[in-house]
């Protein structure tokens, strides 16, 4: 089936939940079909976690497996390398270069490959790296991260800044309408 | 309107609309939101029960009284559910009934992988299983009406994919359905041998008209294609088959999996060449078309285990499958397990129990992670409440030596739910068992629901609090202890005093877990770096806070939420 495939893979709490909030109700508005699935429970408590979405004129299966995205939204390095398999060969992955360490790193069973981002450029992927965590902070709060990724992939879908900016004011809290659009300005022009 | 819905919504709409007006539950992934939004509805009655068999007790009784009722569990609650279940069948029901229950194909956050769909045809009921949230939300609607034409509970069956991905729901206006009067039929409903026997030929009769209607009803379609390959499925498994297929070729699309539709399958099966049967989990379609004389390829191409995806349904059918980059060999990627969150009350136990080494009978909940390193403190893991009978059973096996070195851990919640009938069994049946009743004023790992130890009901209004305390000496057990699990000494004081003495004990942890809003955390604490002699006694706690950096700790001050038990545990006191 002809669709649009974005994964967005980070770690349990990272906020992966808005940003897939956001992709579906601005994609809905423009008019698509759209399945956006993720897995609830035990994997949320820190652990790695990933969100589908798929959009197109018609789409059946919520579940994007290899070979299948177009792009990857990566919230934590080495998330990317875990997924990368899913990746159309010419597809993309957005990464945040921001480190957390999983438990087997903390306690001292592995090592985290810092060089991880190299060694898929090294693979033929296409890597388009950011530290998305200054430029939330930068924005106002390291909770905008979410929104500092989304701008990045904005950059690579074929949909007009307002309709971004329109999505954002109709899916955040009031509250935090204002950061969430100074992140999502502040990421999108860099 | 459009609206983009997870399945679980789309369900929780569609049993709003179709005039529901009492909804029992119990939380388990992945059903629990059906019943969070429902509870957003303030002209219908909703509540989290205890568990399970009490949900679909209570929404019997509100069908009894007249009213359209539901209720929703995860697959292993069924299990609990069953009890009234199989005999709902019989009574049937005054108000039409929806039992939801959401399965969870490849164990994303459950014990096992169970079919709930042989709880359909053993119980003799009615099952629906929709294939996106539009289907969700049409078949939670519609089925109040299947349910009272019938006269029989219907069960609502979904899985995770199903559950938690949202698809676009087109959602209408809540029918208003007046309550029947309640009319006095003991003889349809006092389910004694005598009018058991006059109901059971009722029941059997029910499942052949409800055969006949599944024929022609909207749940079920058939959609021709090339006719030289076949395909009989449901629920995810029909759209992995049509995002390998499209329309190419004839698939007969099941929305009621219980009772089958002879007449259709006979009829879908002439026309075509070869016919597979696609599901996921257990071959109940395949062994039915089978044992209907008709051939069919099934479990033979396609797994009993975990869930399937595009691929599954391609491989099968030799269809290439695309390309993708591969990591070179030295590229290792660390797993990355769930873990208990920074600062979580239920850590300083584990902690205490690894270090004394004892047999832990574990429990279903957040805790059940107290497994994971380097805690590495559970030793079985088995349904809701199987800890605290578990000990008793453990202890009476091999004696004293067992009953001083083993514990029961099992979550507020959960004791609620089923661990209190074990505890008496401790009480009644003397064992000198240890049971820790983590209480940390919250249903933890379903997201945060409410249960009867909290003191708030699921709209958030104060209700009615279980004292736990008083309700363990109620049943018998005279030794019931209060500890604060960041106290890692007194935890450990009082876990060898309670283990010694030749009593049944309760020995309850209360902390709040450190996600609820009404947990203010304290400042992130730090490490002396001259002060750390690299000795990692703090990495064995397994806080995702901590973790070495040239050999000597360091805090993460985003995730430190101050709660000291590494602090307490340093012999150095660098950490402060």
């Amino acid at each position: 089936m002809n669709t649009t495939n974005i994964m967005i893979v980070g770690v349990g709490g990272q906020g992966s939940l808005l940003a897939s909030k956001l992709l579906g109700n601005l994609l809905v508005g423009e008019g698509y079909d759209v399945k956006v699935s993720e897995v609830h429970g035990m994997s949320q408590r820190g652990g790695s976690v990933v969100t589908y979405v798929k959009y197109g004129d018609k789409v059946y299966s919520p579940i994007i497996a290899e070979g299948e995205a177009d792009y990857i939204v990566s919230f934590e390095k080495i998330e990317s390398a875990r997924w990368m398999s899913c990746l159309k060969p010419n597809g993309k992955i957005i990464v945040n270069t921001q480190q957390i360490d999983p438990m087997p790193v903390i306690t001292g069973k592995a090592t985290y490959p810092s060089e991880v981002l190299d060694a898929l450029v090294r693979d033929g992927v296409d890597v388009d790296s950011l530290d998305a965590l200054s430029v939330a902070e930068q924005a106002g709060s390291s909770k905008a991260v979410n929104i500092v990724l989304m701008s990045r992939l904005a950059k690579y879908l074929d949909i007009p800044y307002d309709k971004w900016i329109d999505a954002i004011k109709s899916t955040v809290n009031a509250k935090f309408i204002e950061l969430n659009l100074k992140a999502f300005e502040t990421g999108y022009n860099l | 309107m459009r609206k983009l819905l997870i399945g679980n919504e789309a369900i929780s709409r569609g049993l709003y609309e179709g005039g529901l007006a009492v909804v029992s539950s119990y939380p388990g992934t992945p059903s629990t939101e059906i019943t969070e939004y429902l509870s957003k509805y303030d002209d219908i009655y909703s509540e989290w029960a205890p568990n399970e068999k009490v949900a679909c007790e209570v929404a019997f009784g509100a069908s009894l009284g007249g009213v359209r009722s539901a209720c929703a569990m995860k697959h292993v609650g069924l299990n609990v559910a069953a009890d009234p279940l199989f005999t709902l069948s019989y009574t049937g029901v005054n108000g039409g009934m929806v039992i939801c229950v959401a399965d969870d194909p490849a164990m994303h956050s459950s014990q096992n992988e169970q079919d709930s769909r042989h709880y359909a045809i053993a119980s003799k009921v009615p099952m629906l299983e929709p294939a996106d949230s539009q289907e969700a939300y049409l078949f939670a609607k519609t089925a109040f009406e299947l349910s009272e034409r019938f006269d029989t509970p219907v069960i609502l069956r979904t899985c995770t994919r199903i559950a938690h991905s949202q698809s676009i729901v087109e959602i209408g206006e809540r029918v208003e359905v007046a309550r029947k009067p309640y009319v006095k039929t003991p003889e349809k409903y006092v389910m004694m041998p005598g009018n058991a026997k006059r109901r059971h030929p009722i029941v059997e009769a029910r499942t052949e008209a409800i055969r006949e209607y599944a024929s022609d009803c909207i749940y079920n379609r058939v959609e021709i294609g090339d006719t030289r390959i076949g395909i009989i499925t449901s629920g995810a498994s029909y759209q992995y088959v049509k995002e390998v297929f499209g329309d190419s070729v004839s698939v007969l699309k099941l929305g009621m999996v219980n009772p089958l539709p002879d007449t259709l399958i006979r009829d879908f099966a002439s026309k075509v060449d070869t016919l597979y049967i696609i599901e996921e989990l257990d071959p109940i379609i395949e062994t039915h078309v089978k044992n209907m004389g008709i051939e069919c390829i099934g479990k033979e191409k396609f797994s009993l285990i975990g869930e399937f995806n595009q691929h599954t349904i391609a491989e099968a059918f030799g269809i290439e499958l695309p390309k993708y980059l591969v990591p070179a060999e030295d590229e290792v990627v660390p797993v990355r397990p769930p873990v208990m969150c920074a600062g979580c009350p239920h850590r300083g136990i584990f902690y205490v129990l690894h270090k004394l080494k004892l047999n832990v009978l574990g429990d279903i909940g957040c805790y059940t992670l107290g497994a994971q390193a380097p805690l590495s403190a559970v030793d079985s893991t088995l349904c809701m409440g199987a800890s605290v009978s578990g000990l008793h059973g453990f202890n009476k096996a091999i004696g004293r030596d067992a009953e001083q070195k083993s514990v029961a851990v099992i979550g507020d919640s959960t004791f609620m739910h089923s661990g209190v009938t074990g505890l008496i069994d401790i009480a009644y049946n003397e064992s000198c068992s240890t049971v820790i009743v983590l209480d940390n004023s919250i249903t933890g790992m379903t997201g945060h629901q409410q249960n009867p130890t909290t003191g708030y009901n699921i709209k958030g209004d104060p209700a009615s609090k279980v004292d736990l305390e008083a309700l363990c000496r109620a049943v018998g057990i005279d030794r019931v202890r209060v500890v604060d699990p960041y106290d890692l000494k007194s935890c450990e004081e009082v876990i060898r005093e309670e283990l010694s003495v030749d009593r049944p004990s309760v020995i309850i942890s209360r902390r709040p877990c450190v996600l609820l809003k009404s947990v203010k955390p304290k400042p992130s604490l730090r490490v002396d770096k001259d002060k750390c002699k690299s000795c990692k006694k703090c990495m064995g706690l397994g806080c995702p806070a901590i973790s070495l950096k040239d050999n000597k700790a360091v805090i993460d001050t985003t995730l430190c939420v101050g709660c000291g038990v590494c602090e307490g545990l340093c012999p150095f006191g660098a950490i402060e």
